[in-house]
């Protein structure tokens, strides 16, 4: 059910799709650290036109531990890009070298473009402030390894639900695992796009927007916190504004639950205290290490089914 | 019956009627007439009209519309009817009908859409969400485009 495919959206995927991709991942959690040889062979073209630590290392970590090995697209200054080759083109030639390609790029639509163009499965490392559907299944991953189940929680977004993709993608996998009800806490400059608010009405998923996060802690099973995307600011001034609303502290914590946990798709730059990370709330880093497994079962699915 | 035309008979060409009162400049635009084609245009607006209570007429001597234009009047001008006049009859009359998708013609509202990127040849795809008020969203990028953004498009 995987082969083949494209990764876009986290729409395009069932609940019943999803756990088998967890499990996939489960599986390889054991491997995180070794070399099975699953995917020799293959190889995978990484085209990061946007920067990239945590996405782009794993997929390649990923990729490397399966035996298969990676093509990594340098810097557009380096490249033909550099004296003007468009994407379509550079597409077509990575879809010449690879047998799946993961692109991430600032305009919005262009992992979907780059799929109508290449035979090879086409994966969105994201698109704009638009999807970051892998990002997505890691954090899933993460609430269903942690709490055992990643369904009927009150669940917190908290940041930049306007601009950023990973805030997006989560709160569209809503409509896959729903939540009891989902706390869209933000900023009003910074509130869920229209477009995809309608998605989860349409699903029926229980939410609610606030701009005070202190009004609703201690109903969060889970906290998922973003950051100001201060590069899709169309105006300078709008950020100036609104960065550095929120933040993470153990005084807003002592009303949490006790098993609250907090996710962050990283990085952070001053959205969560440093002290917060000592506390049993955090699972970040956690998350961050699962990019590997969820991104060896996905690569694994998509390029052996 | 009309009692006395304010605009006469055209020969050979098209009507747009029952344009909502006051669409006829930017049905105009949409078609990318400006006047210097050299067609003999008639523009009539805000005049009354037993179904819309006010509207405009258009009428342009010498020249057919061809489906596709047709669809890009549904766009800004929901209720318009359309008649290709050939020898002062009506030859053929058209109601105009949107589409569930559109294809080409309208420009995504996002200007990070990769169909608003000149180097690239993705042909903006929309998905008609809404017909009243209109909203299409892109196949691409998602963003929903109004017909404020339309209409604006083709100033």
């Amino acid at each position: 059910m995987f082969k083949g495919r494209d990764v876009i959206s986290i729409l395009d995927f069932s609940k019943e799709e999803l756990l088998t991709l967890f499990s996939e991942a489960k599986n390889m959690e054991k491997y995180v650290k070794s070399k099975v040889k699953i995917l020799e062979n293959e190889v995978l073209a990484l085209a990061f036109f946007e920067p990239s630590t945590r996405t782009m290392f794993s997929f390649q970590t990923a990729m490397q531990r399966l035996g298969g090995s990676v093509l990594v697209l340098p810097e557009a200054k380096a490249t033909s890009i550099a004296k003007g080759e468009n994407l379509g083109d550079t597409i077509r030639m990575l879809d010449a070298y690879a047998n799946a390609i993961v692109i991430r790029h600032r305009i919005e639509g262009a992992a979907k473009y780059a799929a109508e163009i290449a035979e090879a499965p086409v994966i969105n490392a994201g698109d704009g402030a638009h999807h970051h559907p892998t990002q997505a299944m890691i954090d899933y991953y993460t609430i269903w390894r942690v709490k055992g189940t990643a369904e009927g929680l009150n669940i917190g977004v908290l940041g930049d639900l306007k601009y950023g993709r990973a805030a997006a993608s989560f709160i569209l996998a809503s409509t896959i695992f729903k939540p009891k009800k989902l706390y869209l806490i933000s900023p009003r400059e910074l509130r869920v796009k229209p477009e995809v608010l309608e998605i989860i009405e349409k699903h029926g998923v229980k939410y609610f927007e606030t701009g005070n996060l202190t009004d609703v802690i201690s109903e969060l099973d889970v906290l998922y916190v973003t950051r100001i995307q201060k590069e899709r600011f169309p105006d300078p001034a709008e950020y100036e504004r609104v960065k550095g609303s929120y933040r993470i502290t153990l005084d807003i914590l002592k009303d949490a639950k006790e098993d609250l946990m907090i996710l962050h798709p990283l990085p952070r730059v001053g959205e969560i205290d440093f002290e917060v990370d000592k506390t049993k709330h955090a699972y970040y880093f956690k998350q961050a290490s699962f990019g590997v497994p969820i991104r060896m079962a996905l690569l694994k699915l998509i390029l052996k089914g | 019956m009309e009692k006395e035309l304010l605009v006469r008979k055209i020969k050979d060409g098209t009507v747009i009627d029952h344009i909502p009162a006051g669409n006829a400049l930017n049905v105009l635009k949409i078609l990318k007439i400006k006047g210097s084609e050299g067609f003999r245009i008639a523009i009539v607006m805000n005049v009354e009209s037993r179904k819309l209570g006010r509207k405009d007429i258009v009428k342009i001597e010498g020249r057919e519309l061809n489906p596709e234009e047709v669809n890009m009047i549904a766009l800004i001008a929901p209720t318009a009817t359309i008649n290709i006049v050939r020898n002062y009859e009506v030859y053929r009359k058209v109601k105009v009908k949107l589409p569930d998708t559109i294809e080409g013609i309208v420009k995504c509202s996002n200007p990070n859409c990769i169909t608003n990127q000149h180097r690239e040849y993705a042909v903006p795809m929309f998905k008609v969400i809404s017909k009243n008020p209109l909203i299409l969203q892109c196949l691409y990028c998602e963003r929903y485009t109004t017909r404020e953004d339309i209409i604006n498009q083709f100033k």
